[in-house]
């Protein structure tokens, strides 16, 4: 199992590259939205250790993200010019992306630490609150723009890191929960009782789980700074971190294959929608066609009326076949 | 000390509003043990609901407020009846995540429904009651609209407190809150007290949304979202599941906040309930005048 794994990541390591070489020659707009998905899988597959195999409900990815942009784009942007030539340039990107991540880990801790308390509900919230306090820290640090946010970040991103990143992402993250010390996870996600009775710290494992998924939250936020080059703090609120909960939800919590093939599709379906919204359907009962521009005013309905749906048809998560060893035993 | 009476009673006047709102959360909490997410756009469905009554009475006139008051509160009572049926019986005993994410999928639905029924631009909304300012002495400034919003809060946290202490249904609502299989056990039909639950809090909700839009005279198909985190802040500040420490939290949260406004930090006024949440469930999880419960095995 690991030599496979090691094999996979290889792999898409190399298809990475060579999707870079290439990324010239492909139409723009399908770039941007390959570039999307990537970061919507780093960002999906990240929280999915914290809620889908840790068992602990945050909404406050977003605002991770936005620790991890606005630190990468700080140390580009302000740190880049001072340093001596041939240091600056895109050879800064990785550190950048590195830097995002571990202050974003360092806030995961800081969101871990009082989580240990709570569960559920009231998790839910504290990490939403959370979240919302990055933003409004954010918006009053005038040293990174304010509430205008930053602008003219340097264009680094490629679809080369993008893509090693989600790659690196979905390895470390199953690579952990399938190790012997990553069962851990689950078992907190199964029963703290029974957990804590085995031996395990549910402590330790929470604040671990949060520190990771942070840390590629982080990342995620520093590629996507450096590929829209504008940050603020409005495209970091709650909504974001509902988007990234919904394909942790739809792909199915805790099956990695499932969310990665969840954050594909809820980054291609508005696309889709758009798309759809342009053609007009001949009717076959008249002779004007009918136009389909309603789905582009009512996407956002259908979007939040198929979470809903599918909460009340399918629970376990679209691309989950069978129940799943990890589903929590229902009742009193 | 005569701009502390002043902000005290703006604080309470906002406060008030958050109280509202919280007893919403608390109550459906206490029968059901979930965070109804949607309740913050009910909140908003009130406003509307309001500003569109409105067209239908004179301004300006005690009696047509009262009317258009009542009114948004009935609909927004059917409102919460009908999302409780379609969305939440159907989950009732699976997990609780399921509850939660079909709660956020209903207020994103309502929002999303808001937009585009009522339009994404803000609305003025109309002066319903009669507008007067009160000069007391020592300065202190109270506008009519913030005496009606004390003094029918008061009314309504009266009433609420009336009808779960001394009527059928309220003691039935007590029991299920209790335990919902011995009440089941007496005789009590769970469905219809959760039910009745939902109309009720709604109902507070939408007369909550009108008072706070006499307050704030601009409404928006968004504009729950922020009032209604602050009103769960303020029911998980008074213990949740309680309903005089909800109308305390919200009280607290409201002067507090209004506190803060009028210090050199109001930008961070939004932080400031997130803040107050994260130190409350730390120190005194259970809240105010919440009974801390130990989970079993």
């Amino acid at each position: 199992m690991p030599a496979r794994s090691h094999f996979l990541l290889l792999a898409a390591l190399l298809v990475s590259f060579v999707l870079d070489r290439f990324a010239s020659q492909l139409n723009p707009y399908y770039l941007d939205i390959c570039t999307n998905v990537g970061i919507n899988i780093i960002l999906a597959v990240s929280l999915n250790l914290i809620n889908g195999f840790t068992g602990q409900f945050s909404l406050g990815h977003a605002g991770f993200m936005a620790v991890g942009a606005y630190t990468s784009a700080s140390v580009t942007m302000f740190l880049g010019p001072h340093l001596p030539l041939g240091m600056g340039g895109p050879l800064l990107f990785l550190p950048a992306l590195l830097a995002g991540g571990a202050m974003a880990a360092l806030a995961g801790l800081m969101v871990g630490v009082p989580s240990l308390r709570l569960t559920g509900d009231y998790l839910a919230i504290v990490t939403l609150g959370f979240g919302e306090i990055i933003r409004v820290i954010f918006r009053n640090m005038e040293s990174v723009g304010g509430s205008l946010g930053l602008q003219g970040i340097p264009d680094y991103t490629t679809p080369f890191w993008t893509f090693s990143f989600a790659a690196l992402t979905i390895y470390v993250v199953s690579s952990l929960v399938n190790s012997t010390y990553g069962r851990g996870f689950i078992a907190v996600h199964d029963d703290e009782v029974a957990a804590s009775a085995m031996g395990i710290n549910p402590t330790k494992y929470k604040i671990i789980a949060f520190i990771v998924g942070a840390f590629f939250a982080g990342v995620a936020g520093g590629i996507y700074g450096h590929f829209k080059l504008s940050i603020d703090p409005k495209g970091f609120d709650f909504v974001k971190s509902i988007e990234i909960v919904v394909m942790v939800i739809l792909g199915g919590m805790g099956n990695n294959v499932g969310v990665v093939l969840a954050a594909i599709l809820l980054t291609l379906l508005p696309e889709f929608l758009r798309t759809m919204a342009g053609w007009s359907l001949p009717n076959p009962f008249g002779s004007h066609s009918v136009s389909l521009r309603w789905i582009a005013e009512t996407r956002m309905i259908i979007y939040s009326l198929l979470i809903v749906v599918l909460m009340l048809v399918r629970p376990q998560g679209l691309f989950t076949l069978s129940l799943g060893r990890h589903r929590k035993k229902e009742g009193p | 000390m005569a701009e502390f009476l002043q902000q005290l009673i703006n604080g309470l006047s906002l406060g008030a509003v958050y109280a509202l709102i919280a007893l919403g959360y608390t109550m459906v909490y206490g029968v059901l043990r979930f965070i109804n997410f949607a309740h913050s756009d009910v909140f908003m469905v009130g406003a509307f609901a309001g500003f569109y009554l409105s067209r239908l009475v004179p301004l300006h006139s005690l009696w047509g407020g009262m009317v258009v008051m009542i009114g948004s509160m009935l609909i927004c009572a059917a409102l919460g009846i009908i999302i409780e049926r379609l969305a939440y019986r159907p989950l009732r005993g699976r997990s609780k995540l399921a509850v939660l994410i079909t709660a956020i999928g209903v207020s994103l639905l309502l929002e999303n429904t808001g937009q585009f029924v009522f339009s994404a631009n803000p609305k003025p909304f109309p002066p319903l009651f009669p507008q007067t300012t009160l000069q007391l002495s020592g300065g202190l400034v109270l506008s009519s609209s913030q005496i009606i919003v004390l003094v029918l809060t008061l009314v309504l946290v009266a009433a609420l407190r009336f009808i779960v202490l001394h009527t059928r249904i309220g003691t039935a609502m007590r029991a299920v809150s209790f335990n919902p299989q011995a009440a089941a056990l007496v005789g009590i039909n769970n469905d219809v007290v959760i039910s009745f639950t939902f109309g009720l809090g709604s109902a507070l909700a939408a007369a909550g949304g009108i008072l706070y839009s006499l307050n704030y005279p601009t409404i928006d198909p968004l504009m729950g979202v922020l009032p209604g985190l602050k009103a769960f802040v303020a029911a998980v500040l008074g213990g949740i599941g309680n309903i005089p420490g909800a109308a305390l939290g919200g009280l607290v949260l409201g002067v507090v906040e209004t506190f803060v406004n009028g210090s050199p930090y109001s930008t961070y006024t939004d932080a400031i309930a997130f803040a107050i949440l994260i130190l409350i469930l730390l120190f005194r999880p259970a809240g105010l005048l919440g009974r801390l419960q130990v989970e079993k095995v």
